[in-house]
């Protein structure tokens, strides 16, 4: 309930109004109806509570800097059977919340659940007694009581929020987080509309875990079968088939495991709506369209595509990146990016984000008017895991030719906040990706083939030679040496002093096989320009390579010392963890006020990692050096090796953990005490 | 003797545990982390499992007869509390019967192994009879499940028993899995009607489809066959050392 006033002038309708509003329909009947799908959009409630104008749909906003939410249980209904979802205000997702920079912002939040609750404001920097996570900045909300969060907000961008109790992000508990910036402005749009991907289940979260805990592979349907035995032995002959099956039969484990949960019992959500409700934003042909997509699921990790319409990667978690052209990007679970598409026509577009596993989707439609859909396209051939995933090296041949490059490249005609986005016709069809281009001479690549597409304004000299710059330090950091362990990605890494750093390292544990441990990675890969594994040739996804930031770091230093942790589990028993520990057996890790570190992240499973460090900046060393891109959360890929930077600026108890919600509750979580 | 015996194995069990708790060394000095009591993360909550693998009727023709083998835990990832059972059915008199109790804990340095050790207590028409049992149960490589069990009495009997399976999947619902159980015992018991060596093999291929994870109906064939001084037992008894049947049943899961 705010008493402020917006900045374009006018007083943002107070969240009590809009239920006044309602009709009577009641907040419960509201949520239902939201999954009933488009027929909110006609309903006067749809434009209830305070939209920006930009913003026909979504979730509801509230902007201010004072806020009431509460803590609920709601009916949904997403799948036909009748289920309760947590919610705040009634909502799922919860609210959209706007803050500007360089407010002070207080939020109340009120529990009338049976259990404790929590809101952790996920990316932003407060001190550490507003984070939200109970057991290490606060007791948590008891049920019936109000805690007020109050801090000041020195960050843009799209965030997120979400319960970090128990299970209830799974049961809904989630919402958009969106900061004005206070001054700079280099995203230029003209509508936008948040994209809140999440998965859904009827299934109670602690039953999910238990069936994990007891089968493993509990939700994964798509494991190989004597059927795919015998068309593999067809295509790959019989004796290659067989080894391939002992190999990983030696081990355990099965190269189908992609996702621990999967379509199975999830339904997969866009702004709280199911495929079938097909939730839809409306633009006028050649408008700039700012989309922010959130990935608030709790296991799932999407592969997000607007088929006929590029996207212009211009921020993640929060964070401006020099515009980056892409036909697809891969969210991992907890990351957010925002992207601009700007469709010519009157065509409707489909905003389509298949889980990795390609067990299912959500959709969503971005057209001129309500009513209309795209193409639904078929989902992709599901990935199969590999020896690299494993961190048994990078064999030459098992790349995916090209996926990375490309998008590499084009980054070089993206100069200055995507506006030559404009005219851009390619489709997936024309993606620039011979296979030769596997790895080097990108730089004479980008110009081409970004000259050779039909209306792309091809810049002056000076981006060209910025496209250079930039191809030879992917040439550095490539994926390209085939065969090769691969050397450190960042230039900083083999930088300063090389003898301290081994020192330091030699301290660290490298974990044993253990109960907790199924495999330790023997080479794992620097892959930061692969955009993993799962893509048809010829499209171009993004690679956290390819994130370069807008503006320089803020702290110049070099890492006082370094932390190598290792991602470890057991798959088979589902227990996961830091280093062969799950977080109740193992030490928080000790931060010293105001040192720089960095930490290197070992991934010993082959699973992918999205690791979430909470109240400080987690700077990806991509290789973009001092443009290396902020980041709250990062998804370290199976087998792979990569780093980031911490200025531990801010004292506190601060949560570090697996972002995959059951990865998390199993162990793979660790605080972190700045002092 | 006997409650000797129990009385022994409590202790045993006890002091595993106890060494267990013992493991985990308390940190040195108390987190400032856990001021908040509750944790912000539960990862060490206790789970329960309950599988029957095998519910089901074994038919030769003439004759009927009906066979459980269950399992089940409660436990966290390393500390658990198994039991199992086992036994058959036939014209109202349940034969080869026996039901265990063991503490269960993940082998260091192993992946996908356990030892457990407890009791077993023969429980069905014929007299009872108290056995320790310690043994390994895992995933060995390339997805057999393996577990083989020593068993000793207090009149100085020892037992073995080795089971093990593999799914084979046809598809994703549709698997086929051959199992195996084979007993072997050190002394001749007749009032149990087992021999000395290599006593009973209890093998089978059910093929299941699991309409979910947790009901899955299946047919197969089954063969026990009695062996040694068993064979004879099991004659003298009017029964066939070697017993074919078809069968039929359902995989069920709590």
């Amino acid at each position: 309930m705010s008493s402020e006033t917006r900045a374009d002038g006018s007083r943002p309708a107070p969240y009590g109004s809009c239920r006044n509003d309602s009709r009577g329909i009641t907040r419960r009947r509201f949520v239902q109806g939201i999954v009933a799908g488009g027929v909110l959009a006609g309903l006067d409630l749809w434009r209830c509570p305070a939209f920006a104008g930009k913003n026909a749909a979504g979730p509801p906003i509230l902007s201010g800097n004072s806020f009431n939410l509460v803590v609920e249980q709601v009916p949904v209904n997403y799948t036909g059977h009748p289920a309760y979802a947590t919610a705040v205000n009634g909502l799922v997702p919860a609210p959209t919340l706007r803050w500007r920079e360089g407010d002070t912002v207080t939020l109340a939040v009120s529990n009338r659940l049976k259990d404790t609750t929590s809101i952790h404001w996920h990316g932003i920097r407060s001190p550490s007694d507003m984070d939200g996570v109970p057991g290490l900045s606060f007791p948590g909300i008891a049920p019936g009581e109000t805690f007020v969060y109050r801090f000041p907000v020195r960050q843009s961008g799209t965030f997120w929020y979400h319960s970090h109790s128990r299970f209830q992000e799974q049961t809904g508990h989630y919402g958009a987080l969106i900061i004005e910036p206070q001054d700079r402005r280099p995203v230029e749009y003209d509508r936008e509309y948040v994209v809140v991907l999440s998965d859904w289940t009827d299934t109670d979260p602690e039953i999910v875990f238990s069936n994990l805990k007891q089968q493993s592979d509990y939700y994964n349907f798509h494991q190989r079968t004597l059927g795919t035995f015998l068309s593999d032995a067809r295509s790959k002959g019989l004796g290659a088939t067989i080894s391939d099956r002992l190999m990983w039969g030696g081990m355990n484990m099965s190269p189908t495991d992609i996702l621990d949960v999967s379509g199975s019992t999830y339904t997969y959500l866009i702004n709280g709506q199911p495929p079938g409700a097909n939730w839809t934003g409306l633009f006028r042909p050649r408008e700039r369209v700012r989309l922010r997509f959130i990935n608030a699921s709790s296991m799932t990790i999407f592969d997000v595509r607007t088929p006929g319409l590029p996207m212009s990667v211009v921020q993640t978690d929060g964070n401006d990146v020099e515009p980056v052209a892409v036909d697809e990007f891969r969210i991992s679970v907890a990351e957010t990016y925002d992207v601009i598409v700007q469709p010519s026509d009157t065509s409707a577009y489909t905003i389509f984000a298949q889980a990795k596993d390609r067990t299912g989707y959500a959709r969503g439609t971005l057209a001129p008017s309500y009513g209309m859909s795209g193409a639904i396209p078929p989902m992709d051939p599901r990935p199969l895991r590999t020896m690299v995933d494993m961190g048994m090296g990078n064999m030459s041949g098992m790349q995916m030719p090209g996926t990375q490059m490309p998008s590499m490249g084009s980054m070089s005609g993206m100069e200055g906040g995507g506006k030559k986005m404009s005219c851009m016709s390619m489709g997936e069809t024309k993606s620039p990706l011979p296979h030769e281009m596997h790895g080097i001479n990108m730089g004479g690549m980008s110009g081409k083939e970004m000259e050779s597409m039909p209306g792309m304004k091809m810049q002056t000299p000076s981006s060209k030679q910025k496209a250079e710059e930039y191809a030879k330090r992917a040439e550095m950091i490539g994926p390209n040496a085939p065969g090769q362990p691969g050397p450190r990605t960042s230039a900083e890494f083999t930088a300063p002093d090389m003898g301290r750093m081994k020192a330091l390292l030699s301290e660290n544990v490298r974990p044993r096989v253990d109960p907790q441990v199924d495999n330790v990675a023997e080479a794992p890969t620097e892959r930061l320009s692969s955009a993993g594994e799962g893509y048809p040739p010829g499209r171009r996804v993004l690679a956290y390579s390819d994130l370069r930031a807008v503006y320089r770091g803020t702290d110049p230093r070099p890492p006082d010392r370094e932390i190598e942790l290792h991602l470890t589990g057991n798959m088979e028993r589902f227990i996961w963890g830091f280093d062969g520990e799950k977080f109740s057996d193992a030490e928080p890790i000790q931060l010293k006020l105001g040192e720089r570190v960095r930490i290197v992240l070992v991934n010993d499973t082959m699973m992918e990692h999205p690791i979430h460090l909470h109240g400080l900046w987690s700077e990806l060393e991509n290789g973009n050096g001092e443009f290396r891109p902020y980041k709250h959360t990062i998804n370290v890929k199976g087998g792979e090796r990569l780093s980031f930077l911490v200025s531990a600026d801010t004292p506190g108890q601060w949560a570090f953990h697996c972002h995959l919600l059951y990865h998390m509750e199993a162990g793979m979580f660790r605080a972190v005490i700045v002092s | 003797m006997r409650t000797v015996t129990i009385t022994l194995l409590i202790v045993v069990v006890l002091t595993i545990g106890r060494s267990v708790v013992h493991a985990q060394p308390p940190s040195p000095g108390t987190p400032i982390y856990t001021q908040y009591g509750e944790p912000p993360v539960m990862d060490n909550t206790v789970f329960y499992h309950l599988l029957f693998d095998q519910l089901e009727g074994r038919t030769n023709g003439p004759d009927n007869e009906f066979r459980w083998d269950g399992e089940g835990w409660a436990g966290t990832d390393m500390n658990k509390l198994w039991f199992k059972s086992e036994g058959l059915v036939e014209h109202g008199v349940a034969t080869d019967g026996d039901t265990e109790a063991l503490y269960d804990r993940p082998i260091p340095r192993l992946k996908f192994f356990d030892v457990q050790a407890g009791v077993r207590y023969d429980l069905d028409s014929n007299p009872g009879r108290t056995w320790g049992a310690i043994g390994i149960e895992g995933l060995a490589p390339y997805f057999f499940k393996f577990a083989p069990t020593f068993y000793f009495s207090d009149r100085g009997h020892f037992a073995g028993r080795i089971t093990g399976s593999y799914d084979l999947l046809i598809t994703n619902r549709l698997i086929a899995q051959p199992q195996i159980e084979m007993n072997f015992y050190s002394k001749n018991e007749p009032r149990r009607g087992v021999g000395s060596g290599l006593s009973e093999i209890d093998t089978g291929l059910r093929i299941r489809y699991e309409i979910n994870r947790k009901f899955a109906p299946y047919i197969g064939f089954a063969y026990t066959g009695t062996f040694g001084q068993t064979a004879t037992f099991t004659r003298e008894e009017g029964g066939d050392p070697n017993d074919p049947r078809f069968i039929f049943g359902v995989r069920l899961w709590y």
